[in-house]
């Protein structure tokens, strides 16, 4: 009895401890971003780093301003967001209000596939059959652009937008829907004004989190945005990202050297964007639940 | 004082929920190998009541209580370990509530966590609560079937065996009927009757003549307060306080 | 224009919108199978690259994957399930929990280079674990903690109050209550989430680039601290960096892991539902 009680005792203690981990953690990965990241700016000033036009990591002397990579995460992402919020909430609409049940049950069943694809395998086909075809039909010299990039995205982002958002849709109450039709309103009159509304601030939500999805996708960006990292002046143009970045250069770099703690400083720019998307989110999604 | 015939022992007892009193300054005692039953409109704190006896309250997350209950005459907060109590004071809830496994297991389950496993035991067990509460004989060639199966009445029986293999000293019947048929329902009132023998019983119950046709004693309580308590015939006959008889002859409820 | 009209105007161009986000998964199927198939033999397989992979097989990158995701598995599904458990059955409305639940929603949204950054940080260097597949499998472990704890906070979240009030009314501790009258229920969807897990760090590259992954290894890694090639990086390498390969081979890679993948979430999402019908309350 008393084994037991000790037992017991342990056990509980485990659990506390382990919900403490995931705060440890977050606080962990801040922490060791820091430690490697940090140091780029005893040589570097921060304000330069956010907002220098030259981004030469390898050249003699290096140049370290993320300002082209992050105005191409920006332009991708934007691309991607126009693309994908306004498709992935009218599907959203569909799926919770107007599909029968068992298509409805097909569909969402559809839609966790398609999230879970790889970013990689999904780079992949952008890389070989997107890529080609928008080199062609717009005729410029290579497919991978911040267009394809956006495209690309788009589909990765819209299985988030499209489930958070249908979630917030079904949630809204039934009365609200049977109030409306009582009252001599169609479907799709209630569906749009009445339940759609209701839905704001979850349908709000899932945007942010498709967005934040976007931006830190690193395979499927990496593979068919070109990698340049240059200002951009257009669409057709290659980009490159805060996260294609990291990924391509951190091979090549040396360890605790300038352009090691400058990738690394990079990901604490990414840590903190995202950081606060989700933070805000967050927040929506619980307003919503309210 | 503390009565030593008595088998519960409440003084000064009250109960919050956050900034709201559900029960207040609650004095009285229940004796051994009675059924005392508890009447009120909803709201009066009868349920509040009846789960303080057990410490089920504890699991209301805003719930302050402060008072004496003694069971025995040993405090049930500070003298007695909470599982201990729980097994010494059973509870039926207003629903069936078997758990989803077999008719043996939801018998068992309190003996087992109490770390019982020889099948002698637990089938002795089985056999002697099942009969106690006049299940035996329906299910005792079915014991592995799940026992969300049987019909509402045979799940409250069922709910009622379940307490009864831990051999308590205290039953406690949250309105124990309300969802059954009227059969159903005098089955479990006569088993009450047979059971009052063994044990003490605390019955609460919106059913003011269910009250008069099982109760030895009877509290009226109305918005957390105890208006009063009596010998149950007593009660129903002259009642001491007006709002009792308003309560009993349905002028509200 | 009339009402009704309108209507159906509108749900004709909603479900355009949803058959724009359902068929590519089909699309994309049937390109890399019809792609791919072709070099999917008992070869491509079972057995070990050759000639710098312009012949043999991609044994080595499924047994690398295999392994990642088994060791981020048994790092993250015991932790998983029990700040899980935490935070349903033992947490009140504070502070605390608050920060939890969280930190939680932030592991979720971190990017997945980010992860392998920290991996690289506090395995690959701070510990010295150096490029391993324990490195590997302890970034994956983190980066699937949230999936593993919010499938399992559902779960725990799904089984009625009233068994844990029942199981305490008849004197059980607040700990035998959960492992009898709580676990035993939420099991099937604390295995759902287990398979999504499996399935997300299958997929993963970003994580592994830094902690673990290599592209050309001759020999099948021998222990934990030992590099790993892996499907998800291989077939990053081999379309991108490597000229020369075979077209169907990298489709048929790409085969590969996606098979992989769609048939853990396949599985993951059957088992959900089949557990949703079968409930026994």
């Amino acid at each position: 009895m008393r084994v037991r009680k000790l037992k017991e005792w342990l056990i509980e203690k485990s659990i506390l401890l382990s919900g403490i981990f995931s705060i440890v953690f977050v606080l962990l990965i801040f922490l060791f971003l820091l430690r490697e990241g940090l140091s780029l700016f005893r040589g570097e000033s921060v304000i330069d780093f956010l907002i220098g036009k030259s981004w030469y990591p390898i050249s003699d002397p290096p140049r370290f301003g993320i300002l082209p990579l992050i105005l191409g995460s920006l332009l991708v992402t934007l691309g991607a967001a126009a693309i994908s919020v306004p498709i992935g909430i009218a599907a959203a609409l569909y799926i919770a209000e107007i599909a029968p049940l068992r298509l409805r049950e097909a569909l969402k069943a559809g839609i966790e596939l398609l999230a879970a694809i790889p970013s990689v395998v999904i780079g992949f086909i952008g890389m070989i059959t997107l890529g080609p075809w928008i080199k062609n039909f717009f005729n410029i010299p290579t497919g991978l652009t911040a267009l394809t990039g956006s495209v690309t995205l788009a589909f990765m982002a819209m299985p988030t937008i499209v489930s958070i958002a249908e979630d917030a849709i079904t949630a809204v109450p039934r009365q609200y829907r049977e109030a409306a039709i009582a009252m001599g309103a169609t479907k799709w009159q209630t569906t749009w004004r009445i339940v759609a509304r209701a839905a704001r601030p979850g349908m709000l939500a899932a945007v942010m989190l498709g967005i934040g999805r976007v931006i830190g996708e690193t395979m499927a960006v990496m593979m068919v945005t070109g990698n340049a990292a240059i200002i951009p002046s257009s669409f057709l143009q290659p980009v490159r990202t805060l996260t294609a970045t990291i990924a391509a250069e951190m091979g090549e770099s040396v360890q605790g050297g300038p352009h090691y703690a400058a990738l690394f400083a990079i990901g604490i720019v990414l840590f903190v964007i995202t950081f606060l998307i989700n933070g805000v989110a967050d927040l929506y999604l619980h307003r919503s639940r309210r | 004082m503390v009565d030593p015939a008595a088998k519960f022992f409440i003084r000064d007892f009250h109960v919050h929920y956050g900034p709201s009193s559900a029960l207040r300054d609650l004095n009285l005692d229940i004796r051994p190998n009675e059924i005392f039953t508890v009447i009120g409109p909803a709201n009066s704190g009868k349920t509040t009541f009846l789960h303080s006896l057990n410490r089920l309250i504890d699991l209301v997350p805003a719930s302050r209580c402060r008072g004496e209950i003694r069971l025995d005459g040993i405090d049930i907060r500070q003298g007695l370990e909470i599982e201990a109590l729980r097994r010494k004071v059973g509870i039926v809830f207003a629903l069936p509530l078997p758990l989803p496994i077999s008719i043996f297991e939801n018998v068992v389950y309190g003996l087992r966590m109490q770390g019982i496993r020889d099948p002698r035991r637990l089938n002795e067990a089985v056999e002697r609560s099942l009969s106690e509460s006049y299940l035996w004989e329906e299910v005792k060639d079915r014991l592995r079937t799940p026992a969300m199966n049987l019909s509402g009445g045979q799940q409250q029986r069922l709910c009622m065996a379940r307490i009864l293999a831990g051999q308590p000293d205290v039953l406690l019947f949250d309105e124990p009927t309300s969802g059954l048929d009227p059969i159903s329902t005098a089955r479990i009132e006569e088993t009450l009757l047979i059971l009052k023998k063994k044990y003490t019983i605390v019955l609460v119950t919106n059913n003011v003549s269910q009250a008069a046709r099982v109760g030895d004693r009877t509290a009226f309580f109305l918005m957390g307060d105890m208006i009063e308590v009596s010998d149950t015939g007593k009660m129903f006959t002259t009642p001491a306080d007006k709002r009792t008889s308003d309560y009993i002859t349905g002028k509200f409820g | 224009m009339n009402a009704r009209l309108a209507q159906k105007i509108a749900f004709g161009v909603l479900l355009l919108a949803t058959l724009l986000v359902v068929l590519p998964v089909l699309v994309i199927l049937m390109i890399i199978v019809a792609k791919g198939a072709s070099a999917i033999s008992w070869d491509f397989l079972f057995s070990m690259p050759r000639d710098g992979m312009a012949a043999g097989g991609i044994l080595p990158a499924i047994l690398g994957t295999l392994y990642l995701v088994i060791g981020a598995i048994i790092f993250a599904v015991p932790l998983g399930v029990m700040a899980a458990i935490y935070l349903v059955e033992y947490s009140s409305d504070n502070r605390l929990s608050r920060l939890v639940k969280l930190s939680i929603v932030n592991l979720a949204g971190v990017p997945s280079v980010v992860y392998g950054l920290f991996g690289l940080g506090i395995f690959v260097t701070f510990f010295g674990f150096g490029a391993s597949i324990l490195s590997g499998s302890l970034t994956l472990g983190i980066m699937i903690l949230p999936v593993i704890i919010t499938s399992s906070r559902e779960a725990l979240e799904s089984v009625p109050r009233h068994f844990r009030t029942v199981s305490l009314s008849l004197g059980a501790s607040r700990w035998q209550t959960i492992r009898h009258s709580v676990l035993p229920h939420a099991l099937p969807g604390i295995l759902t989430g287990m398979i999504l897990g499996l399935g997300r760090a299958a997929g993963e590259t970003a994580p592994i680039l830094f902690t673990v992954a290599a592209f050309y290894l001759p020999r099948l890694p021998q222990s934990v601290f030992d590099q790993t090639m892996a499907l998800p990086y291989h077939l990053y390498v081999i379309s991108t960096q490597v000229p020369g390969i075979a077209e169907n081979v990298r489709y048929g890679t790409a085969l590969v892991l996606l098979s992989l993948v769609l048939l853990l979430n396949l599985a993951a999402i059957l088992i959900r539902s089949r557990f949703r019908r079968k409930k026994k309350w």
